[in-house]
């Protein structure tokens, strides 16, 4: 059993409750930070951790903190991204459902901080149940004096309010998140400025993801440099994990990021190995944006070690033979899922999902989805392949936010790594539309040169 | 015509309350959720109109974030609106079967409504239920690990809801 910071008691009977939660020891990170700590402190601590943003870019959070403006009688706030759209991703939900207050008690603390007196936290709007279950945490940690005036004596002051988005993916890029809570459309803001210094109605942002902020509660209850302990390298801590596809047990798992992913797929503990006894095709580590891999690819890098679950050990390879931790959604594909209409469906959640402002993105995800069902139904021409790539390619670096990349790396690497199975849907058009590629040689060992 | 009432203006304050003074438009897709609810689940001129009145903004500052965010319906929908998620990992657990089965059952595709006016199918893009698909989002829950008996049970209900609410 690996270490757990954030679900070790997601299971326990009553646990979404103040009473329940306090008494397992729920805010006291609140009371160490705001009484024993101050901003600058706490910001140090979090630096210490090696806490990288859990959202999907791995940023450090301590560096984001440290880049808030402070100018004179100008307000700063800290808002919560918990827009979590990413196809394959679904822990914040998670977190949110299960243990709300652990997100609260990180919020605090976080805005103290950063000095937010008031905090936002913005929740896809499909989520529609769990604002309810976020207010009411809300409403019990103030009626206990965690939240509101004067929290605990101290004179900071501190109000989190929810707010709903309304279905666009796009929202969970941070400046399309600002322009949605200013009541916008969510088109994404040029950087920079930054949020750190010109953010939610122009004043000083911070927006961090939901496990993020919730993994400030055991860096304060720990240390900085306990928590840094936990894991290899710069991965440290714990990552929430939301697997799902082909595998016996789909759900979220909390993992100590030194774990291989073989483990995390084969062992009963986590996935529990691929449904129906079935052979392991392909895997999208990090949510639907990051490169899918083939199996041996996923399960050994190209220099033939075992992949371990963690920033550095995904990405090993780069974008050549590697893929990314991304936000964590674990997409697993078994030998009967057909690479092209996998990736068509991305595709088409890209071109759904583009806000428009920038051509090549606008353009490009719409060409991307129609190629990819011609191919899909048996209408492909080789030459397709190449305008694929091509037109990927100069989606990727050429827009104002990064949904032009996430939504070219799919592609790219459907076909950096799947060429033959796309190749083979074209010359056997009527073939495919009845059987699937298959395993193939996806599972074969790589030959690791000497 | 098109009007809050008292409670659903309580409401409205609420939402207005948490923003600063003049910054009331932040607002606005809070608002639009609730005058979807409020309003027979989707959004008429009439109705973008008056939420611009309440809001003291322009009424194509409304009109362009309505037509922008996927839950906003600007066209009437059925009683009850089956919002089937069809990407990646829901697609490889069996989301198509599910749009057909839907299709079989009540004669009607993505974008249509049933002549009865009860229930409308829509296609959505990923809802963040991955683990637990195939799903559909129906009113404010979801409905996970869908099956056909589970879809027949779904349909069901609602036909015994709207029974018992008529």
């Amino acid at each position: 059993m690996g270490v757990k910071l954030l679900l070790d008691k997601a299971h326990i009977e009553g646990i979404r409750s103040f009473e329940v939660y306090r008494r397992e020891g729920g805010y006291k990170a609140v009371e160490k930070a705001l009484k024993e700590m101050n901003p600058e402190s706490i910001v140090e601590e979090v630096k210490k951790s090696g806490l990288r943003g859990r959202g999907g870019a791995g940023f450090p959070a301590g560096m984001k903190w440290s880049f808030i403006a402070k100018p004179e009688g100008i307000p700063r706030h800290l808002v919560c991204n918990a827009d979590e759209s990413e196809p394959g991703t679904f822990k914040d939900r998670y977190l949110m459902e299960h243990i709300p207050h652990l997100l609260i008690e990180g919020l605090i603390i976080s805005s103290f901080a950063l000095g937010s007196n008031d905090t936002y936290i913005y929740i896809r709007g499909e989520y529609a149940w769990i604002p309810d279950i976020l207010e009411q945490a809300i409403e019990e940690a103030k009626a206990n004096g965690f939240l509101g005036k004067n929290i605990l004596g101290t004179g900071f002051d501190c109000n989190i309010h929810v707010q709903r988005g309304a279905g666009a993916y796009i929202c969970g890029e941070e400046t399309a998140l600002i322009e949605s809570l200013e009541g916008k459309r969510g088109n994404p803001r040029i950087k920079p400025p930054f949020p750190a210094i010109q953010g939610l109605w122009q004043r000083p942002t911070v927006v961090n993801n939901v496990e993020t902020l919730s993994a400030v509660v055991p860096i304060i209850n720990i240390g900085g440099e306990e928590y840094a302990k936990i894991g290899i390298g710069r991965s440290t801590g714990t990552k929430l994990i939301s697997a799902c596809g082909n595998i016996n047990k789909p759900g979220v798992y909390e993992i100590d990021m030194t774990i291989s992913v073989e483990e995390f797929i084969y062992s009963d503990e986590y996935c529990g190995g691929i449904a129906n006894g079935k052979k392991l095709k392909a895997c999208i580590p990090g949510g639907s944006s990051v490169p899918v891999l083939p199996a041996n690819l996923l399960l050994k890098t190209a220099k033939g070690e075992p992949r371990l679950m963690n920033y550095e050990s995904l990405a090993d390879g780069g974008f050549a033979t590697g893929s990314s931790m991304g936000s964590g959604g674990f997409i697993v594909l078994d030998e009967d899922q057909c690479i092209v209409k996998h990736t068509y469906t991305l595709a088409r959640f890209y071109r759904h999902e583009s806000c428009g402002q920038c051509s090549p993105c606008r353009e490009g995800t719409g060409w991307m989805e129609k190629i990819l069902k011609k191919i899909d139904e048996g209408q492909g021409k080789m030459s397709d392949i190449d305008l694929l790539w091509d037109i990927q390619r100069k989606i990727e670096g050429n827009t104002i936010c990064p949904l032009g990349d996430a939504a070219a790396w799919p592609v790219a690497a459907a076909i950096r790594h799947f060429r033959d199975e796309f190749e083979w849907h074209i010359q056997h058009p009527e073939e495919a539309q009845k059987r699937n590629y298959g395993l193939a040689h996806y599972a074969d060992p790589i030959h690791v040169p000497a | 015509m098109v009007q809050f009432s008292q409670e659903q203006l309580t409401e409205f304050n609420r939402l207005v309350s948490r923003y600063p003074e003049g910054k009331q438009k932040s607002a606005l897709l809070p608002v639009l959720h609730l005058a979807q609810q409020s309003f027979g689940g989707w959004l008429s001129q009439e109705t973008l109109d008056y939420v611009a009145e309440l809001l003291k903004i322009k009424p194509i500052e409304v009109y362009e974030v309505a037509t922008f965010y996927s839950m906003y319906n600007l066209k009437p929908v059925g009683k009850y609106l089956f919002e089937v998620c069809q990407t990646g990992p829901c697609m490889i657990k069996g989301s198509d079967d599910i749009v057909a089965y839907i299709y079989e059952k009540l004669g009607i595709k993505p974008g249509e409504t049933t002549a009865d006016g009860l229930f409308t199918l829509k296609t959505v893009e990923c809802l963040g239920a991955c683990g637990y698909a195939p799903m559909m989002q129906l009113g404010k829950h979801y409905r996970e690990h869908l099956t056909k008996e589970k879809v027949d049970a779904i349909i069901e209900e609602c036909r015994k809801n709207a029974a018992a609410n008529n």
